[in-house]
């Protein structure tokens, strides 16, 4: 007898998730597929520079090891080394598959794929379609997906939220729990294997580049309910961003891979048009502390040494936080090819045309290299929970490289399907079906609550000091002292998030009762990021701490693990070895050529 | 309030209940766009004249003019929220949403119409499988060129909102479609669904409902040349059409 075909539910419809989706429907697996936006609005579109591989079309010797070397000193030798290995051996048929499906790549003058230089590396091995690249390759996906839902093998809820797991008697996942942020309806829905593919977390900082559903509610959700989460502490400030209101736009690193310098005045204060200003009267300090690198060392490099520039020279622009990112001497026939989308943002948002006057820039959050844990097989400790993209931790270690996350999101969507469609397979039947009811009404209950709530506490108000506790201790510059108050801090909001009132009471399309589930939810994984920062006593990557300024591979060489102590309602941690078995560890240096 | 914006905003709590409208008064802040209004208003949802409104409900996400989502009326205008600076308004600021679409609540609407005309129209390139095939076929810059800007439609569905052709009597795709068609048509690969994405934009609420208004050029936020796109697939159809005739 055929066994029924596995049924995989696939949350969130970014890169990893729709890849994800692409390889079970494959299989023969049905897929449903949850989103809070429709599919084609997920994150993953405002991802701008490129995607790696090293496809070596330049003539440099590029090679899939050197793609790993890279990827591996980087993120500081904190990942795992075989499936970073794997990801960037895999990463050139990526390239191929998605050329094949039609992303329109910029293209050579013979037609086949160009290639430009990105943070991190020494060799132009990063494939772009103009400067909205992550836009590019979502549409691939979302058209293939859309063609697996025409066949019937693809169902999706969007504007559908992940609220829980379903987890049966022996702890074993048979499904999730949901709510339609239309109806408000929560429903349980079962499942043979879960994936989960919702992003990053830039919310719980207030103000990052991420988008507004990056939240990293899921992800806390199941750290909540047993799931490890992982390396919490490495959160990735990209170092050109444009500050706003709303947000912080991120003004991609391929603006500096076509050329771009970094400067300031080098006298403090100095007011002048940037265009007036000699070019003897310029500090390009990054390209004259990495004469190797130059504008293009690895993320955190930049964004400490604009602090430092900004902060220990004083020398932001007007005496703001604040550097020129500089375009202007660049052609701007090859600038409108090459960068137009993120030009266009800088245009739209802040009113100057960068082809004439050097950006403003300044550094904003913009990632978490840490997230779920998950083995090699993309699966988490709880079975038939999956992970993908970035909302687990596998591929960056300390920091990522620019360009790396499109590619680490496919790949990991790519690896995660099969596995759960292989775990399906063989699954064992479950001990009872009163679990999916039972988790129902949980979350049935604190909607309940919510909507009766007449605290005095404002969410959005318990939102925005969350936000700037975040941002001022547990980013680019890190003190134990700071993050103990900080954590301080974030079991007071804990306290107050009990105690809210809800200015909207209505049963249709509340956003505030969605939104105060989250906030509550990124409190819990906000402490996890600070306690995380606050336990390891070295620097690595984006960890920075000035008072233990090295890198400690004798105690530190390891991944922290946190899972949650109900009982105590906070996190509990434990360490993890990395294995390092293809490259030794040695000092990250930038300044020279490794 | 000296120094401060007034935003009337359109409201509507469920699909079928009557609208209103609220007003917000907020205090001016330099280089602020409608979603940060949008953002302070749902922190402390009192009107101008005193009274305990709600948090607005809209579409949103990327808050980079890429994702698509916050579309709405602004001022009379089809287009997206995020972009839309206050200092660039007319004051007071009036905020509506779409007219053609279902109302989910207040500025956010149904636009998942797109999505199926995407689906009808096979929008996407029939690859054989999703395994490591080698690279696909050659293009020329000249070509990535054409079909790029085409690619870089947000489904936002200004297009539809403002064109006078898309209404119910008519069924009219919309603009984003049929320029989604043209770019699949010039694909190597994806002109192998040619006849079918052509079929489908035969008949009632195909191309032929166009009336030329060019309205959909002029509100699109991504620039996207969608006349000429209505131009050239509506050449597509027609040759198909005759094809299709001799062939019976």
């Amino acid at each position: 007898m055929a066994a029924a075909a596995p049924r995989i539910i696939v949350i969130g419809g970014g890169l990893a998730g729709l890849a994800a989706v692409i390889k079970i429907a494959e299989m023969g697996g049905n897929v449903d597929l949850f989103s809070i936006v429709p599919v084609k609005r997920s994150h993953s579109v405002c991802a701008q520079g490129g995607i790696n591989a090293a496809k070596n079309l330049k003539g440099e010797g590029d090679s899939t090891w050197q793609h790993f070397d890279d990827t591996v000193y980087g993120g500081d030798f904190l990942a795992n080394q075989p499936p970073v290995k794997a990801m960037c051996d895999a990463a050139p048929g990526i390239i191929d598959l998605l050329d094949r499906m039609g992303v329109p790549f910029n293209r050579t003058p013979e037609g086949l794929l160009d290639f430009r230089r990105f943070g991190g590396t020494l060799y132009n091995r990063t494939a772009f379609a103009g400067a909205t690249t992550g836009q590019q390759l979502l549409y691939a996906l979302d058209e293939q997906v859309r063609r697996y839902e025409a066949e019937g093998k693809v169902k999706k809820y969007e504007h559908w939220e992940f609220l829980s797991a379903v987890l049966d008697g022996k702890r074993v996942c048979r499904g999730i729990c949901a709510m339609d942020l239309r109806s408000m309806e929560i429903r349980t829905f079962p499942a043979d294997a879960i994936i989960i593919a919702t992003g990053g977390i830039g919310a719980i900082f207030g103000k990052s580049t991420n988008s507004v559903v990056c939240t990293g509610s899921a992800q806390s959700a199941l750290y909540q309910q047993g799931c490890y989460y992982a390396n919490g502490e490495f959160i990735q400030v990209h170092p050109t961003s444009i500050p706003g209101e709303d947000k912080l736009r991120l003004m991609s690193e391929s603006a500096r891979g076509e050329g771009g310098r970094v400067w300031v005045p080098k006298k403090p204060g100095d007011n002048r048009n940037p265009k007036s200003i000699p070019e003897n009267e310029r500090w390009y300090f990054l390209e004259e502390w990495y004469p190797k690198y130059g504008n293009l060392v690895p993320r955190d490099v930049a964004t400490r040494a604009i602090f430092k520039v900004v902060y220990e020279h004083n020398l932001g622009i007007d005496g703001k936080p604040m550097v020129y990112l500089d375009l202007t001497h660049i052609d701007r026939k090859i600038l409108d090819k090459k960068l137009e989308g993120i030009l266009e943002i800088y245009e739209k948002f802040v009113g100057d045309d960068p082809r004439e006057t050097p950006m403003k820039i300044f550094p904003g959050m913009h990632y978490t290299m840490g997230g779920m844990w998950v083995d090699y097989k993309q699966a988490t400790n709880i079975p038939g929970i999956f992970a993908a993209g970035e909302a687990e931790y596998q591929y960056h270690g300390a920091n990522r490289l620019g360009a790396n996350s499109l590619v680490s999101c496919i790949f990991g969507g790519f690896i995660s399907g099969p596995n759960a469609v292989q775990y399906a397979r063989g699954l064992q039947k479950s001990d009872g079906n009163g679990y999916f009811e039972a988790e129902r009404k949980r979350q049935q209950e604190i909607n309940g609550g919510l909507m009766q709530a007449d605290g005095a506490e404002n969410p959005f108000v318990i939102w925005k000091e969350l936000g700037e506790e975040m941002t001022k201790n547990c980013t680019v510059i890190r003190y134990n002292k700071n993050i103990k108050e900080c954590d301080g801090k974030l079991v007071e909001l804990l306290e107050r998030i009990r105690n809210v009132n809800l200015s909207d009471r209505n049963q249709w399309a509340n956003t505030t009762v969605a939104f105060v589930r989250q906030l509550y939810n990124m409190l819990q994984l906000a402490r996890v990021i600070a306690q995380g920062a606050g336990m390891r006593d070295e620097s690595r990557g984006a960890h920075y701490k000035p008072d233990f300024p090295e890198r400690d591979d004798k105690n530190w060489l390891k991944t922290t693990k946190a899972t949650f102590a109900p009982d105590a309602d906070e996190p509990k941690f434990e360490f993890e070895p990395v294995d390092i078995s293809l490259i030794p560890p040695r000092p990250r240096k930038y300044d020279a050529a490794k | 309030m000296a120094n401060s914006v007034i935003i009337k905003i359109k409201r509507q709590d469920t699909p079928n209940s009557a609208p209103y409208w609220d007003e917000f008064e907020l205090p001016y802040k330099p280089g602020r766009n409608v979603i940060s209004a949008l953002m302070e208003i749902a922190a402390n949802p009192i009107t101008r004249d005193g009274r305990k409104s709600t948090p607005v409900t809209y579409d949103s996400n990327c808050l980079e003019e890429v994702c698509g989502s916050c579309a709405m009326i602004i001022n009379g205008r089809a287009r997206m929220a995020c972009s839309a600076l206050l200092d660039n308004l007319e004051k007071p600021v009036r905020l509506e949403p779409f007219s053609k679409f279902p109302i989910v609540r207040d500025l956010a609407t149904d636009r998942s119409v797109i999505f199926e005309n995407l689906k009808a129209t096979k929008s996407w390139v029939p690859v054989d499988g999703s395994y490591d095939l080698g690279p696909g076929p050659r293009v020329s810059p000249e070509d990535q060129e054409q079909m790029y800007p085409l690619s870089r439609c947000i489904s936002c569905c200004c297009c539809m909102e403002a064109c006078p052709q898309f209404n119910e009597d008519t069924g009219f795709v919309g603009a984003a479609t049929i320029s989604q068609v043209r770019l699949f048509n010039a694909h190597p690969t994806g002109k192998a669904l040619k006849r079918e994405r052509l079929s489908a934009l035969m008949g009632d609420g195909g191309i032929q409902e166009c009336g030329y208004a060019q309205n959909c050029v002029e509100v699109c936020p991504k620039d996207i040349p969608l006349t000429t796109s209505i131009a050239d697939v509506g050449g597509q159809v027609m040759s198909q059409a005759l094809f299709d005739l001799f062939r019976k």
